[in-house]
């Protein structure tokens, strides 16, 4: 559609200019990555981010939903850590088939969902102390289950995880195909359903979502439910990406997945966000690992220091931009159409 | 009558009378939980324990008072603490030898080392709380960030290894006895103490309640309510240094990992129990102290019945719940009659 | 008039709080095709009578009719089912979101897959707009546009859900000139559509310009209904207002003298804020009450906001004896010797939770600082003897502030001022929700502090009050200052001006 006004950019970057920003981040860490280490710009550096990093994309998701509508969920660790163990319990210990299996693990991130949600929505919970209350559970519900550290040793299951989808000489793994396609599912979902609306409405301004009718309160225990969901689909990635389990797992997730919301243009404010800049987000954490992995001699924990430092830098970056908005406060114009002809301005009409 | 009144409406009693009722429990249900003994002068027991155990706690819980008082939450007090039991290891030395237990010297003099993690510990809450009050990110957002990379912090000063101490003036502070009872109860005290009379003997106190109750109103009495936020985030992070050390000090190591792990729920946790209100406002340390006091007691009556230690990550958890949801409760039977919906409070923590 | 005319009608709209009766059997009228002004002052019921209508708050008695068919609305949803839309003061949209999803969120049209149809939507919200004679980017977000295009989004949103009856509260409060003028051509629009629109508003001049049927409420009670045109200015004031002009005011009932030298305290040019309050100039002198006289919502507490520097002024020069300062913040007023006592004393003077003595010395503590505290005898001795000189109510100085009533909650703010000594005292609304001994009282301090020599700036909507021991009063209409009144201040005087000053120059 073409513009009213001259902008100083094209619509389209105008509107996703924080997408474009971690795509343009993304790809300067893969550059200096390249430009520092030999054998880093390949293809399948590319897709190992993908294979690596798959439980975190999925489970990014669900947290990139809860903050557009305003939360956070800091149990998104251990949920992945405890619906992994008790997958790999049921299927190696229990030796239990894998379809009910999963259908059980998938039942129980929804559970924790739901309790965040309930706690937050009918509770008045802040969401910060609903699923750290929520993360401590998981943690311990882990440990019960065992304090040893499990071995997947299913067959088929060994089998799924490392095959490979090969193409153009490199390949991904199941686990990361499954991470592509909840992405763009839940992009579609963010874009053209209701509830994906509605979860942007309701994070943009709560009280007037309400005054416009919307479910606000549907929407929001949803929004904790699929996080606890996603987590759950995630560490059926994270399962096969381990083939273990162990209590410790998943320790500071919740950092990473807020940080890559916010690298990808969610507002902590809530009411922003995009789920493919999640996916950039994620990226652009696991350029960083790689290449301290490529470096060799620096502690995994620069990772960690890497990814707060970011999260830190783009929330400041977001401050600055909302500040200067509110300061300048140019609106933008409209045409008005059939000017109000002088008469009508006298007296009453 | 009126005082007794007076004197029920106080913070503490709810925790005092919480921390009686397990006491009583504890009298009938578990067996030598009140048993004392004498050894060499030292008094041992599950009390102590108790005591001694809930001393990290304490300082967390003082620390988080203040925070809480803002209506503001701290999130890093764990890795804080871990951060500043590694720079004490780091100063004081370890021996990677298998000769413990010889009474080997420390690198710096120990009130240097001990200095130093306290400084590093209070410049992390300086900086959370510049963060929150001069930056204006979200108390949780800010402090949740130092929670994940402190831990990446602490591995760096200790090069990713658990430094062992063996310099033993070190671990008086927590495990040494002065008159029969541990030390670090003494300390706890003094610091206690101290942290008192700056909230009561200062104007602090007063400007802390004030802007927590109603930041508008402060403002406008002439209060740079900033100040009093930033403030309470450095004796957050002084008290999660102190903590540290401690843990340090009793461990005699200091792992990066888990030194002060999942203490932020345990200092949350105490601090509501005592009667605080998330919201901000009125504070009571007195009846923080008590919250952890309640909290490390509620831990060892569980050790001591023979559930598996992980379970207490659950059972905290599911008393947070409870807890909150009882808050909730109150209020709406209390309001029923007059307003139909009522946002609850909960947990609530105020802008 | 003929009853298929008649649109809406409310019959006998009785709601009672606790302790108030919010509305006392109420009648409003609304006709087909017909713009209707609700008029009244604070407490008159306005909000609360639409709150009923829009269900937003559910009435204890009386009946709503629309189109003849009794309704009774238990929430918002409802209301709007019903073809009742409301437009806020507060644009309740989300300004996230594009303009086009504004209007259309909760009932997107779909394509056939299911999918939302953006497209469809983007050229219905264009057409919507179109309607109202704007032209406009609608898959932009919201929020970047002005204040005056997202009220038109909501009128579009409200009138799109094919609404007979629309609620216009306050609308024009953030709009320039001429975008009134674009608000009310879309108005006169859907006039003619056949819609009936209840007009909120303050603006005296707006009223007339735009209303057919004005219906003016006070203190719960109905007043009054008729055409606009059959209603002189000077009634439609007096009627809000419950003042007679007939009985008249004598202004010897004032209790302050004359005063014969005027020395400078403060003095400022210019001092206005786009978008908030016209620029005017003004001066306060020691000794001498400044009253500021006005109807709700014409700008005088915005004014006093910025003399305290809670606002920033669009720059101002100002002077405190004499000397050029600058105040940007309250602790600059309050180091230039300024107290300020705020009109809402819940959220920006009492606090709640401390006590009495606490509220009483929090100024003068905060001026002397963390380390300088003062002793606890001494802080007892002082709230003490503001207590005393005051005359505040309390068992003790230790209650707490929020248990007191509203008229001694307001000593307790003047009490905090009056320990740091300003030179200047700004008094928003002091004897509002006071009980009428109390209100005496506080009066009677005002003009001691004034004759000991401070200069006070006295801000009411009661204009008796202001009348009474104001030696000069500025009048204020429609976010800028009118008129200023010296000698014979009389509250008929000040009706005078604010219905009739500035009318040749009316219609800009």
């Amino acid at each position: 559609m073409k513009s009213l006004q001259k902008r100083r950019m094209p619509a389209f970057v105008y509107r996703n200019i924080t997408f474009l920003v971690a795509v343009f981040l993304f790809i300067v860490f893969f550059g200096l990555g390249s430009a520092l280490f030999t054998n880093f710009f390949s293809l399948q550096v590319f897709c190992n981010l993908l294979i690596d990093n798959s439980y975190l994309l999925i489970a990014a998701i669900g947290s990139t939903m809860v903050v557009i509508i305003g939360g956070i969920d800091l149990s998104v660790g251990a949920v992945i850590a405890f619906c992994n163990m008790a997958l790999t319990y049921m299927l190696s210990i229990m030796k239990m088939p894998i379809i009910p299996a999963i259908m059980i693990v998938l039942c129980i991130g929804s559970l924790f969902g739901m309790l965040h949600g309930w706690l937050v929505t009918f509770k008045g919970f802040q969401p910060f102390i609903a699923t750290l209350a929520g993360q401590f559970i998981a943690r311990g519900a882990c440990y019960l289950i065992t304090v040893d550290t499990i071995f997947v040793d299913n067959p088929l299951i060994v089998k799924i995880a490392i095959f490979k989808f090969r193409f153009f000489g490199s390949f991904i793994s199941i686990g990361a195909a499954l991470a592509l396609v909840m992405i763009i599912v839940f992009q579609i979902v963010a874009d053209n359903t209701q509830f994906g609306r509605n979860v942007y409405a309701v994070g943009g301004n709560e009280q007037s979502a309400n005054l416009m009718g919307l479910p606000v309160r549907r929407t929001k225990f949803l929004t904790y439910t699929l996080s606890g969901f996603l987590s759950a689909v995630a560490s059926l990635a994270f399962m096969l990406y381990v083939l273990s389990a162990t209590g410790t797992h998943g320790d500071g997730l919740h950092l990473d997945a807020v940080a890559s919301a916010v690298i990808g243009g969610a507002l902590t404010s809530g009411g922003v966000g995009l789920i493919a800049g999640t996916l950039f987000g994620v990226l652009t954490q696991g350029t960083i690992r790689t290449m301290i992995t490529f470096q060799g001699t620096l502690s995994s924990w620069w990772a960690k220091i890497a990814t707060a430092f970011l999260l830190l830098l783009f929330i400041l970056i977001q401050r600055a931009i909302v500040t200067n908005r509110e300061r300048s406060r140019v609106a933008k114009k409209v045409e008005v159409i059939d000017p109000v002809p002088a008469a009508e301005t006298q007296g009453v009409g | 009558m009126d005082k007794i009144k007076a004197l029920l409406r106080r913070k503490e009693v709810l925790s005092i009378a919480a921390l009686s009722l397990l006491l009583l429990f504890n009298v009938f249900f578990t067996p030598g939980f009140f048993s004392l003994e004498l050894k060499e002068g030292h008094f041992y027991g599950s009390l102590i324990d108790v005591l001694k155990r809930g001393a990290p706690l304490m300082f967390m819980a003082i620390g988080m008072t203040f925070v809480i008082a803002t209506g503001s939450t701290d999130i890093s007090v764990g890795s804080v603490a871990a951060i500043a039991g590694a720079v004490a290891a780091q100063m004081i030395g370890g021996d990677f030898s298998a000769t413990a237990g010889t009474a080997a010297s420390s690198l710096t003099p120990l009130p240097l080392a001990i200095g130093a993690a306290l400084l590093t510990a209070t410049l992390c809450g300086v900086w959370n709380g510049f963060l929150v009050s001069y930056l204006g990110v979200q108390a949780l957002i800010a402090t949740l960030m130092l929670q994940v990379a402190g831990r990446g912090i602490a591995q760096l000063v200790t090069r990713g290894n658990v430094i062992t101490m063996y310099y033993k003036p070190f671990f008086e502070f927590g495990t040494g006895y002065f008159l029969g009872l541990p030390i670090c109860i003494y300390v706890v005290l003094a610091v206690a103490l101290i942290a008192y009379l700056f909230s009561k003997k200062t104007s602090y106190g007063l400007f802390l309640e004030s802007s927590g109750s109603n930041r508008s109103s402060t403002r406008y009495a002439g209060i740079k309510v900033q100040t009093m936020i930033w403030i309470a985030f450095a004796i957050s992070g002084l008290m999660a240094g102190i903590a540290g050390v401690l843990i340090a000090s009793e461990v005699k190591a200091a792992d990066a990992n888990n030194a002060g792990l999942n203490y932020e729920l345990d200092a949350i946790l105490a601090v509501v129990l005592g009667g605080n209100s998330m919201k901000g406002g009125r504070f009571s340390l007195a009846g923080s102290l008590i919250g952890a006091l309640l909290v490390q007691a509620l831990t060892t009556t569980i050790y001591m019945k023979g559930v598996p230690a992980q379970t207490i990550l659950v059972v905290k958890a599911v008393v947070v719940i409870l807890v909150g949801i009882i808050q909730t409760t109150n209020y709406r039977k209390l309001l029923a009659r007059f307003v139909k919906k009522q946002p609850s409070e909960a947990f609530e923590v105020g802008k | 008039m003929p009853e298929e005319k008649v649109l809406l009608q409310m019959n006998n709209i009785v709601k009672i709080y606790p302790g108030v009766r919010a509305l006392n059997n109420v009648n409003f009228t609304l006709q087909k095709g017909e713009i209707h002004s609700l008029c009244g002052e604070n407490g008159a019921g306005k909000s609360t009578l639409i709150k009923i209508l829009t269900g937003a708050e559910p009435r204890d008695g009386g009946d709503i009719f629309l189109n003849g068919n009794p309704v009774f609305p238990k929430t918002p949803m409802d209301a709007q089912k019903l073809g009742v839309s409301t437009v806020y003061q507060e644009i309740n949209l989300c300004p996230n979101l594009s303009v086009a999803e504004n209007i259309f969120i909760g009932r997107q049209p779909r394509k056939k897959i299911g999918g939302i149809d953006w497209k469809k939507m983007n050229s219905l919200s264009e057409t919507a707009m179109a309607r109202l004679n704007i032209k406009m980017d609608v898959a932009d977000a919201l929020g970047e546009y002005s204040v005056a295009i997202q009220q038109m989004v909501a009128i579009a949103r409200a009138v799109d859900t094919n609404s007979k009856v629309l609620v216009l509260d306050e609308p024009t409060s953030s709009l320039d000139t001429k975008e009134v003028r674009q608000l009310f051509h879309a108005m006169r629009n859907l006039k003619k559509q056949g819609m009936g629109i209840i007009f909120i508003s303050h603006f005296i001049d707006q009223i007339y310009e735009i209303t057919d049927r004005v219906t003016i409420l006070r203190n719960g009670n109905y007043i009054d209904s008729r055409p606009i045109k059959d209603l002189p200015r000077m009634d439609l004031i007096s009627k809000m207002i419950g003042k007679d002009i007939a009985a008249g005011e004598s202004y010897k009932d004032r209790i302050d003298g004359e005063r014969t030298e005027k020395k400078k305290f403060y003095s400022a040019k210019n001092l206005g804020k786009r978008g908030v309050i016209s620029p005017s100039d003004i001066t306060i002198n020691y000794g001498e009450v400044l009253g500021f006289a006005g109807l709700l919502g014409c700008g005088r507490t915005e004014t006093a906001r910025l003399i305290f520097g809670i606002d920033r002024p669009d720059d101002a020069e100002i002077e405190i004896k004499g000397k050029k300062v600058k105040i940007n913040s309250p602790a600059d007023a309050i180091r230039q010797g300024m107290g300020f006592c705020p009109e809402d004393r819940k959220t920006d003077g009492i606090i709640a939770n401390l006590t009495v003595r606490e509220n009483i010395i929090l100024a003068l503590q905060g001026r002397e600082g963390i380390f300088k505290r003062i002793p606890l005898a001494r802080q007892v001795e002082i709230a003490n003897y503001y207590i005393k000189l005051l005359s505040i109510a309390t068992p003790s100085c230790e209650q707490l502030a929020g248990n007191l009533s509203g008229g001694n909650q307001q000593k307790v703010i003047l009490a905090r001022w009056l320990t740091i000594n300003p030179e200047l005292l700004l008094l928003d609304e002091p004897t509002r929700g006071i009980d009428v001994g109390a209100k005496a009282e506080i009066m009677n301090i005002v003009v001691r502090l004034s004759n000991e020599g401070k200069a006070i700036l006295f801000i009411s909507s009661e204009l008796d009050e202001v009348a009474r021991c104001s030696g000069r009063v500025l009048v204020f209409r429609d976010r800028s200052l009118i008129g200023e009144l010296e000698g014979e201040v009389s509250t008929r005087r000040i009706m005078e001006t604010i219905a009739y000053a500035g009318q040749e120059e009316a219609h800009g």
